[in-house]
């Protein structure tokens, strides 16, 4: 009797202790990425947005992150290893800006983060000789952080950063810098190849086996410092699946629980077997970006407006299997920065020709144009039957395209080079993606007068002196409000004006498996892994 | 036989030098920047030019294809741009990845292949022939890209039976020969086997029916040998050539799988061109290019050996 007492005592505890181990046992989420290998482990990491998302932000920090815990609401900065910043308020120039250090911070190998550990970072990226530096990733940091002149450590939890000139975007550019542990690299024998394989950043997640172009697997931060972050999941599983059809077939056979980018004919099937596709609206822009130089016919306004009526946006997301959102400004609709643009992109063929008719064009004097595609690249979505599809719509009334398709390393040199490069071949138009998610990539890096080619990416040659004055004040517009307010004006006048031929916008598909929970998809290219958690 | 083989080493040298040549100018002449995979997209002009200075890139071609070409006798191939890893480590796995996967299908198309050649050239112009002759016609013809989505969508989507892509559990790049990785290399496998098998099949109908149709097979017949000693005979005499184009297959599948490996994400050196294709690595494509077509030139060079110790009048001619 007593045995069975205690044998049904033993079994109790047992059940119990399962149970508790089922219950907390959150799961492994193994993730099929379109990138060919596994981003940069180092820190500032490359293969661009994917490789932010899945190795930037999750094994590091930046001094300042993004808010992405929100579906619905845009994505801003917030505060991350610095508490708080700002520009001295002593300071006339409005160059110098302090930073706050978040006090307590470790990085995963148990050494503290500082003001030095900041600068050491810095220093990796922008000193060439500081034994520190590492060259792949001062390629992939050093022109995130233009306005950067000098930093210094003024004490342990004080940092400072002197701009070249009033630079009020410098916030967003560094979002983009990843803070390293120098504790960890010296460990390590001061080797950044050491590193890779054992790295140390102060992110959510840790990074505890890498094999190169095969998948790299991460378990959480249990003392990450924001413990409303600290992942739900056992472990997270990157592999690179780069072909689309692949990624299909690794979900639909249950190798992998996540796919980025399904293709789009594949998003029925995925749907009918059950498959959950999550989209949202974030900072994309697929665009015909518009010459400007002597000559083109885009310097005409009613062109360009003529240009913009005739796209019949609705149609082309039946074309993408509803995988995309219709223009209707630069910005996404619902955009911070989107304001009240009065120009609005409707499909109006009939005033695109009464407009284009004004300009003198009609069936006797055609408008002949050339745009530059290319037939795949990050980021372009479907391009071939996307700009099939616009050619038909601006013939239909009376814009005659002949398209020049180059391979996308190449559009992405012409496009470096501007439109009045041999290389461009007298193309009038570029089909591009742009990330848009800054102050400098989504305006003034197209649209300054001094960024022509070779100084930046002004491809088009767009020069007006009052976008110059209103991108001049974005960047001395040092409270957030203010330079929202500033950001939107511009967006007004590059949608009123038709700068570009405004197309769609990417929805950052993703299929997961219904075993996926509680993911939130925010209005960013990055997105948070920390509350997912794997259900039965 | 040792002079012939010492001789055929000898021609291997031009050769060997033309083919670096072509593999270093080859990657050069496509457009693109061959800092792609370093560089963000709005990099300036002057950091562009600061990053091709630390790469080497600013030099002169022929200097850079001279210090490539020093380095690549010491064994050093460079570092791959994107990753930073030494391009031999890289390719060495891949390597060995592929020629595993080519051995597999070149062993199914072979055996397949030689086994329809045969029914077909001996029972000529029947029902079987031309069964036979469909399926290899089906081998050489059908785009094998689309025969491996196909056989993924039905054996592992719809059946689940096999898994769709991968050398192992959990994106492992290491294949080995036990029961759990032996799932992984099925359907690649069958797919890359599918045109070796064709052109295998239709070579050996050809020899078959030719041998068949000569004198001393009437003659060993006359004598009163059986069908299967004939068969014995005309297995000898097929044999150089059916060797000879198994061989070449092995070579092509090595250097032609890419998209067999790109569409099941099998870590050979398809796999790796395509990566160091869309990254524009040039250390990477030189290096693998340079690899699989030495390569390509030590296996012709191996099955002209054994050609001529397989039939010695090759030799004297």
């Amino acid at each position: 009797m007593r045995s069975i007492k205690w044998a049904l005592a033993l079994a109790a505890a047992a059940i119990t202790v399962l149970t508790f181990n089922a219950a907390s046992a959150q799961g492994t989420l193994r993730i099929g990425m379109t990138a060919s290998d596994i981003p940069l482990t180092t820190g500032q990491t490359d293969q661009g947005g994917e490789g932010m998302r899945f190795m930037g932000y999750t094994v590091y920090d930046g001094l300042i992150n993004w808010d992405l815990s929100s579906f619905d609401k845009p994505s801003d900065l917030v505060p991350g290893l610095a508490t708080s910043y700002g520009v001295d308020p002593a300071d006339a120039s409005k160059n110098k800006w302090i930073f706050k250090i978040r006090e307590g911070v470790k990085f995963h190998d148990g050494s503290e983060f500082t003001a030095d550990t900041a600068v050491w970072n810095f220093d990796k990226l922008l000193k060439n000789d500081s034994p520190q530096f590492d060259q792949r990733q001062s390629a992939q940091g050093r022109s995130r952080i233009p306005s950067v002149a000098s930093y210094k450590a003024v004490d342990k939890y004080t940092l400072e950063i002197v701009t070249k000139s009033p630079d009020a975007s410098l916030p967003y550019q560094l979002a983009w810098i990843m803070m390293s542990s120098p504790a960890q690299w010296e460990k390590l024998g001061k080797s950044w190849e050491a590193f890779a394989k054992t790295p140390s950043g102060t992110g959510p997640w840790k990074l505890t086996l890498f094999a190169p172009r095969e998948r790299a697997e991460m378990v959480p931060n249990k003392e990450y410092w924001d413990k409303a972050r600290i992942p739900k999941l056992d472990k997270l599983v990157l592999l690179p699946l780069p072909e689309p059809n692949a990624r299909v077939a690794a979900l639909r056979a249950g190798q992998v629980d996540w796919i980025e980018a399904p293709a789009p004919d594949a998003v029925a099937s995925l749907k009918s077997a059950g498959f959950k596709i999550i989209t949202n609206a974030y900072p994309h822009n697929w665009t015909w970006h518009l010459s400007r130089v002597e000559g083109s016919p885009w310097n005409d306004i009613r062109v360009r407006k003529a240009a913009n009526l005739a796209i019949d946006r609705e149609g082309m997301q039946e074309l993408l299997s509803g995988l995309m959102i219709p223009a209707e400004g630069f910005m996404p609709p619902g955009h911070q920065w989107f304001g009240k643009p009065t120009f609005k992109l409707k499909y109006e063929p009939a005033e695109a020709k009464k407009l284009l008719k004004e300009a003198g064009y009609g069936p006797d004097k055609p408008l002949v144009l050339k745009a530059l595609i290319s037939p795949s690249g990050s980021g372009q979505m479907q391009p071939l039957p996307m700009n099939e599809f616009i050619q038909q719509n601006l013939a239909e009334v009376g814009i005659k395209v002949d398209f020049e398709v180059v391979e996308w390393n190449q559009l992405i040199n012409i496009w470096r080079a501007g439109a009045t490069d041999p290389s461009a071949k007298g193309g009038q138009s570029l089909n591009f993606t742009y990330f848009i998610q800054d102050p400098f990539t989504g305006f003034i890096r197209h649209m300054q007068c001094n960024l022509k080619a070779p100084s930046g990416t002004n491809w088009g040659h767009y020069c007006d002196p009052a976008m110059d004055k209103l991108l001049d004040e974005v960047r001395n517009s040092f409270d957030p409000k203010e330079q929202t307010a500033v950001l939107q004006k511009v967006h007004e006048k590059m949608v009123d004006e038709a700068l570009f031929l405004m197309v769609t916008h990417d929805v950052n598909a993703r299929a997961l498996s219904p075993k996926v929970k509680n993911f939130v998809q925010a209005k960013n290219w990055f997105q948070d892994f920390s509350p997912i958690s794997m259900g039965n | 036989m040792l002079l012939y083989t010492l001789r055929r080493i000898l021609y291997v040298t031009p050769v060997a030098i033309g083919v670096s040549i072509i593999c270093f100018l080859l990657v050069h002449l496509a457009p693109g920047d061959p800092l792609t995979a370093v560089m963000p997209i709005d990099a300036t002009a002057a950091q562009q030019a600061e990053m091709r200075q630390a790469y080497g890139f600013d030099r002169p071609l022929p200097i850079q294809y001279g210090i490539w070409l020093w380095k690549v006798l010491h064994g050093d191939l460079g570092n791959s741009i994107a990753s930073g890893r030494p391009v031999l480590s890289e390719v060495s796995r891949a390597v060995g990845n592929s020629l595993i996967l080519a051995s597999v299908a070149t062993l199914i198309g072979f055996t397949f292949g030689t086994f329809f050649g045969f029914v077909a050239g001996y029972f000529r112009d029947s029902p079987l022939d031309k069964a036979a002759s469909a399926l290899s016609v089906f081998g050489v013809s059908v785009p094998h890209y689309w025969l491996g989505i196909v056989l993924v969508i039905i054996f592992s989507a719809q059946l689940g039976w096999l898994p769709p892509t991968g050398a192992g559990p959990d994106g492992s790049g290491n294949w080995r020969p036990d029961t759990e990785h032996l799932r992984y290399i099925i359907l690649p496998a069958i797919t890359m086997s599918v045109i070796p098998m064709g052109i295998i099949a239709r070579t050996v109908r050809a020899l078959v029916a030719d041998i068949l149709s000569q004198e001393f097979v009437q003659a060993l017949r006359a004598k009163g040998l059986g069908e299967w000693g004939v068969f014995k005979h005309v297995v000898t005499n097929a044999a150089p050539t059916a060797l000879a184009v198994m061989g070449l297959q092995l070579g092509y599948l090595l250097g032609g799988s890419i998209l067999i490996e790109t569409v099941f994400a099998w870590p050979g050196t398809g796999f790796l061109l395509n990566a160091a294709i869309f990254q524009r690595d040039l250390p990477l494509l030189q290096g693998t290019i340079l690899v699989l077509a030495m390569f390509f030139v030590m296996l012709n060079l191996l099955v002209d050996v054994l050609q001529t110790t397989l039939d010695p009048r090759i030799q004297r001619t």
